[in-house]
């Protein structure tokens, strides 16, 4: 139980880290944050006590393996970390070409 | 390969990754081929292949990678790879239903065996290895910023 | 393709297209434009067969496994009546957007690039109304989203930039959300398949698991349908986007990922209790009000048509937050004339816009003289949306305000008519400023829209006019299936599962 409070309390850090801080790459790498600790939480959903691997070799038996559809799912959402980072990097390039800077309280130009 | 241009990283930086940059690849399409003997597949095989062309450009230089791979033959590789597993997952309608393992199943932990398994994991890989480059190359090989859209 | 293999093809063909698009565009000429006609066309004229063989199938259910294998351990892909009324909607605007959109980007670089971006968008909100795997909706999800985020960020101006940053780690946050929820239930249940898991919570008992979850859901998915407090980035995504993609957004996409994720999670498979659906109206309140209002304030043309759909989804989910069946039958007639008449509003300001006359509605007038097809598609689309009758927004309306006072909410059937009244305002604000008076000096020399525009703004101003003709009963079916849909609640699990074991 201690371990999945840890991955909440890591989410939470990712959270605080998108709404309060003021540089783009910070929050950036607060959603980062946000996003590998959910994919830790999920694989940990799968755990069994003493259970192994869950590859299948010639040598070993099937028996007490770990939930292999959490690995297969959370790979996939890596993937899509991946490519939402790739792109807010690649605007962050361009909103510091334009503005000038990297602090958003002074990219500001959309009011009302 | 060993140049002497200002580009780049020493010396011994340059020489180390010559001889290993191989091996690097080499690794990559190793895990991509026996994604489904072993953990790894398409994605990480395929993050691994790009590396090692990461590799070669941070050692090097930018110009290393025009001669090798630029950005417009990155692009349409993708393309490529993306329509072979389209590809492979029509070939199931042969027996009914869409996506289905249609090719020979062979014998346990064989290299060639599981059907349409490897050949999804070799289209997966070639589309996360080239895009993963075309990505570092968008990102650090930029045109220079001109005025208005 | 015979009977039921044409439902891969809904995510196939888009697919496919934007591949095949990325690949050649570059070299031959016109390429693009000819692919991306053909691909939507060809899906416009699935759906249409996929309608036909849905209403002859008994049961109207049509499930298809793929690979072969049988649910809980493979996907399967499930077509019902609320499936096939949103596969219906994204398909029939998508194929209008799409001819728009060829004389429409002329003015930016890379067309190829955009058909790129766009029908990847199209095979993600496919794919997230077919599917019947809750970690499928996730992924399908999120590539519509990204597609999306990169196409509101296409133009690379400097407040296409912005609007499209602060929308995306919005919509990033909310899928973290969504996948932390997906994951509690995962914990809980131990499948994934949607009727599995509406089989398993019906009798494992979880006292405090189910509200937890459903917070969770109602974060996630609201801030993609754009619920009051999660409204933020909307105004700026919808404002700042190019014309077509503000239409598909603000027309299709909040309401493919974010009102048919909410129906299907909170009506299907967690079971919809009072409390959810008495928080659900009072946030939809809430929104109808503060649209209305902010809407009024507006001086950016895109910005006041954006903010005004902010209180058009408050609506729909009005009408969903009642429960009976009334309610959600006006909430999904309603959904179905929003999409038609927001599309249209945001293509002719895209017109305009096009034609050299800006967004702001100070700098602009009298534009009615020049281009007089636009002047009608905009004044069709503005009557709809407030509710004067004889459009059909006025009969969606009037089921919803008729459903409040049936079930007894006076003081929210009231705020619903409150916000029609602001949603009318707003509306002639914009017709004054910008159609009717003297023309100004700077617009002299505008010229109409292209041919391929006013073919897309003429058949969305007809579907408009025609609306109405599905309160016939023999047009009835469209809505009605899903709104049976809705009301069966979490019985769908069970006939899934038997239909899936035949």
């Amino acid at each position: 139980m201690g371990l999945y409070f840890l991955c909440i309390i890591l989410f939470c850090v990712g959270l605080y880290g998108v709404l309060r801080k003021r540089n783009i790459v910070k929050i950036i790498i607060g959603l980062a944050i946000m996003n590998y600790s959910i994919s830790m939480f999920f694989v940990l959903l799968g755990y069994k006590f003493n259970g192994r691997a869950p590859i299948e070799s010639q040598d070993q038996t099937i028996a007490n393996m770990v939930d292999p559809l959490p690995q297969a799912l959370v790979l996939t959402s890596i993937v899509i970390a991946l490519a939402v980072m790739a792109l807010l990097i690649a605007i962050a390039i361009r909103i510091y070409d334009r503005y000038g800077t990297f602090d958003i309280t002074k990219i500001k130009r959309l009011r009302g | 390969m060993i140049n002497n241009t200002k580009s780049g990283m020493s010396l011994i930086v340059r020489t180390v990754t010559g001889l290993v940059v191989c091996f690097i690849m080499l690794f990559g399409i190793y895990i991509i081929l026996h994604g489904h003997l072993s953990p790894g597949g398409g994605f990480a095989g395929g993050v691994m292949v790009a590396l090692s062309f990461v590799l070669l450009v941070l050692a090097f230089g930018k110009d290393a990678s025009a001669a090798r791979l630029s950005k417009n033959l990155a692009s349409n590789l993708e393309s490529v790879g993306a329509l072979m597993f389209l590809g492979i997952a029509l070939m199931g309608f042969a027996q009914g239903s869409f996506f289905r393992n249609v090719l020979g199943k062979g014998s346990h932990f064989d290299l060639f065996s599981a059907g349409t398994i490897p050949l999804s994991n070799i289209a997966i890989g070639l589309k996360v290895a080239v895009g993963l480059f075309a990505i570092f190359l968008a990102l650090v090989i930029l045109e220079k910023f001109k005025e208005g859209k | 393709m015979s009977g039921i293999n044409i439902i891969p093809l809904f995510v196939v063909i888009p697919l496919g297209a934007a591949f095949l698009i990325s690949l050649f565009g570059k070299f031959i000429r016109r390429f693009a434009d000819i692919a991306a006609f053909v691909t939507s066309l060809g899906l416009l004229a699935c759906s249409v067969r996929l309608m036909i063989l849905l209403q002859n199938t008994p049961g109207k259910l049509l499930i298809y496994k793929i690979g072969g294998w049988a649910p809980p351990f493979g996907i399967c892909l499930v077509i019902d009546g609320l499936s096939m009324f949103i596969l219906f909607i994204i398909n029939l605007i998508g194929f209008f957007v799409t001819v728009y959109s060829i004389a429409y980007m002329e003015k930016y670089t890379d067309k190829a690039k955009f058909f790129t971006l766009f029908s990847l968008m199209i095979c993600g909100m496919n794919g997230a109304v077919i599917t019947g795997d809750i970690f499928n909706l996730f992924v399908f999800l999120e590539i519509a989203s990204i597609a999306s985020y990169a196409l509101v960020a296409f133009g690379t101006g400097h407040e296409e930039l912005e609007a499209s940053f602060k929308y995306a780690i919005m919509g990033s946050v909310a899928s973290c959300f969504i996948f932390m929820a997906i994951a509690f239930l995962y914990g809980f249940t131990s499948t994934l398949n949607m009727a599995d898991m509406a089989r398993v919570l019906s009798y494992k008992q979880g006292n405090l698991f189910v509200p937890f979850v459903g917070v969770l859901f109602l974060m996630g998915f609201g801030l993609k349908s754009a619920l009051m407090p999660f409204h933020a980035w909307l105004p700026d995504a919808h404002s700042s986007a190019p014309a077509p993609i503000s239409a598909m957004l603000s027309g299709v996409l909040i309401k493919a990922l974010g009102v048919y994720s909410l129906l299907r999670i909170f009506f299907n498979i967690l079971g919809s209790t009072q409390v959810f659906l008495s928080a659900l109206m009072f946030l939809s309140v809430i929104s109808i009000i503060v649209g209305g209002v902010l809407s009024l304030s507006q001086w950016n043309l895109k910005r006041l048509m954006a903010y005004s759909s902010i209180g058009q989804i408050g609506y729909i989910l009005l009408g969903i937050g009642l429960g009976t069946p009334l309610g959600i039958f006006g909430a999904m007639f309603h959904l179905l004339n929003h999409s038609v008449m927001k599309s249209l509003l945001f293509l002719t300001a895209g017109s305009i816009d096009h034609a050299g006359g800006g967004r702001d509605l100070r700098e602009m007038s009298g534009i009615a003289k020049h281009m007089p097809f636009t002047a009608k598609a905009n004044m069709i689309a503005s009557m709809a949306v407030s509710g004067i009758p004889p459009f059909s927004g006025f009969f969606s309306k009037l089921i919803i305000i008729v459903a409040c006072i049936q079930k007894g909410h006076i003081g929210y059937g009231v705020c619903a008519v409150i916000g029609s009244i602001l949603t009318l305002s707003a509306f002639m604000k914009v017709q004054k400023f910008v159609f009717f008076g003297e023309v100004k000096d700077n617009l002299k020399n505008i010229k109409e829209a292209p041919w391929l525009m006013k073919f897309s703004m003429g058949g969305l101003a007809l579907l408009c006019i025609v609306g109405g003709l599905m309160l016939l009963p023999s047009m009835r079916f469209f809505i009605s299936d899903a709104v049976q849909v809705i009301t069966k609640g979490t019985s769908y699990s069970s006939i899934i599962l038997e239909a899936v074991s035949k």
